[in-house]
């Protein structure tokens, strides 16, 4: 196996992701089966080969910085889980 | 003939001739959707009602006489209304104003967006009518469409199979005359592959042919919205309205959208069509292969040239794939965090709220992908996997720079199988994504596909074939399909349903 219970974790926590129990177990068997499958890349020499991010030309493109009418912030705010007077409400991050 | 069962162009004449009126039309696949969509399970929300409005209003041009130029025609779209009263199914990983869009996923159960999408605003130019969502595996990350939080789609020939995913549900609903065609998008042959196994046309454009403004992102170097559709020509189209330049996708091409219906001219004499050896394995079905080889003769009886190619990192597409698709994946999703839409699971802190949210409101293939992702882009495996992963997706794309200097296409099987039983691969992710080891490698290479009906197997289940052209080389491949259409009749079979 590739990945040890503790990665999972680990990776979960990074991801923001709650797992359960059970979850933990199938994902570390079935994560490990694709890791053990991608190794074969490792057969290849891509010492001086360059990566690719995307295959287009990779350029900044630039627009006129022009005024638009914004979306309503009402229809924004009707797909929140909570607002209150034109804010989204999160739970508080300070006691 | 039902009406429900006509062609895009077919229904064009009739509609234009005055035959027909874009209500009864769409009136009639209304009906059709009534009758069988609780075997099929194609849509995911119906919009009936806004359909036959904009039916009414598509009749309603034409009695007052006159066919309005779109207030502001977008660059490269074709004049008039090519689409006027035709009904169109829309994937629901698109977003469509007004209507709930939710990627098949729990996590977007009640999202409704505030604007459309590019080529949902380019339907409604064309005078499309919208008929509602269709179904999709979450966030587009399956081949089966048994991973949508809601419900499987079943197959149209067979519905104890899959139709093929992610893009089942528009495939399905094509396939059983629940549309007329569709849009669906294709990150690693979600377009081609349910095309594929429903037995009907699919075709995955260039990356940066057509606008991905509102389409919701899930591996942004490699997602494409394309069509699928009963035949070459209705894709021809379909693709003349959804192609071209959009200030609002910075990745979308600034290159002139030609008129992709003179490509079906039926004459591919001298045209050079690669084979590409490594496209041939042991594990694929038999009759796919019987199926594909009988294609490659017609072809060469048509005129054109046939001529064997090597891609020989095809067998690197998958592992590549799964390593950039989920990499990419996992900061795309890092959106869903229940605070300006979408679900959100309150915890014992913010932190815990994102985590609770996330890990309900996400399902077992989305979790892997973003969990997958996270771990090949993380200190200590980035090199590793996903530096790895972009330099062989140089090598992937290489092979098809070196072969299109041979040939002018690339002909292949679509999927090495035809549409599997419902729950057959669900217990294995790895399985799962075998089956899209014939369609990955276009999108590492940014290239442009078609799936064309080749006939079908023993049960009785559809074969695809798949072209594959260089980058904007859609007027090429639908040529060829065309031409491969036209002296066969598979497009002309419909399933039992």
């Amino acid at each position: 196996m590739v990945l040890t219970r503790e990665e999972v974790e680990h990776i979960a926590d990074l991801a923001r992701l709650a797992l359960t129990e059970e979850e933990k177990e199938r994902f570390r068997q079935q994560l490990s089966a694709v890791l053990e499958y991608a190794a074969r890349l490792q057969e290849l020499d891509t010492e001086a080969i360059p990566p690719t991010a995307t295959v287009l030309p990779l350029r900044n493109v630039m627009r006129p910085d022009e005024p638009r009418p914004p979306a309503p912030r009402e229809d924004i705010l009707a797909n929140a889980p909570e607002a209150e007077e034109a804010c989204f409400k999160v739970p508080a991050i300070w006691e | 003939m039902h009406l429900y069962d006509l062609t895009i162009h077919e229904a064009r004449a009739l509609l234009d001739a005055g035959e027909i009126s874009a209500v009864e039309l769409t009136q009639a696949v209304i009906d059709r959707i009534l009758a069988v969509d609780n075997d099929v399970r194609a849509y995911l929300t119906l919009t009936p009602e806004v359909a036959l409005e904009q039916a009414r209003a598509a009749d309603a041009m034409v009695g007052a006489g006159l066919a309005p130029v779109p207030s502001a025609p977008a660059q490269g779209q074709p004049q008039g209304w090519p689409l006027r009263g035709i009904p169109i199914a829309v994937k629901d990983i698109i977003c469509t104003a007004g209507i709930p869009t939710t990627c098949g996923s729990r996590i977007l159960e009640d999202f409704v967006p505030p604007y459309d999408a590019t080529v949902v605003a380019r339907l409604k130019a064309a005078g499309a009518v919208i008929l509602g969502k269709t179904n999709t595996d979450e966030f587009a990350m399956g081949s089966s469409t048994e991973n949508s939080a809601f419900f499987p789609t079943h197959n149209p020939w067979d519905l104890e199979r899959v139709p093929g995913g992610s893009s089942g549900g528009s495939a399905a609903a094509v396939a059983a005359g629940e549309c007329l065609g569709a849009l669906g998008t294709d990150t690693g042959g979600s377009v081609r592959q349910p095309a594929a196994l429903c037995g009907i046309v699919g075709l995955k454009p260039t990356y940066g042919r057509v606008s991905r403004y509102g389409l919701i992102a899930f591996a942004s170097s490699l997602d494409q919205v394309g069509v699928l559709t009963r035949d070459v020509t209705d894709a021809a189209i379909l693709l003349g309205v959804i192609a071209g330049h959009d200030p609002l996708d910075s990745t979308s091409l600034d290159v002139p959208v030609p008129d992709y219906t003179a490509a079906l001219t039926g004459d591919i004499r001298g045209m050079r069509v690669g084979v590409p050896r490594e496209y041939f394995i042991p594990g694929m079905q038999p009759e796919v292969e019987a199926a594909v080889r009988a294609a490659l003769e017609k072809l060469a009886d048509l005129g054109a040239e046939i001529v064997e190619v090597s891609l020989p990192h095809t067998d690197y597409a998958l592992p590549v794939y799964y390593l950039i698709a989920p990499a990419e994946a996992s900061a795309n999703l890092a959106r869903y965090d229940g605070v300006r839409y979408g679900l959100r699971i309150v915890g014992e802190s913010l932190e815990d709220t994102y985590k609770q949210t996330r890990g309900r409101g996400f399902g077992p293939e989305v979790k892997r992908r973003i969990m997958l992702g996270t771990y090949a882009l993380s200190a200590g495996y980035y090199d590793a996997y996903y530096l790895k992963a972009q330099k062989v997706r140089t090598l992937i794309k290489g092979d098809f720079d070196r072969a299109f200097e041979q040939v002018d296409v690339i002909v292949a099987p679509t999927s090495p199988t035809t549409a599997f039983r419902i729950g057959e691969k669900t217990e294995d992710p790895l399985q799962m994504y075998l089956s899209d080891i014939f369609t990955l490698s276009v999108n590492l290479a940014g290239i442009c596909g078609i799936n064309v009906p080749c006939g079908f197997d023993a049960q009785g289940l559809p074969i695809g074939l798949q072209m594959m052209g260089p980058a904007l080389g859609e007027m090429t491949i639908l040529r060829v399909a065309y031409a491969y259409e036209q002296a066969t009749d598979w497009h002309t079979r419909r399933p039992p349903i």
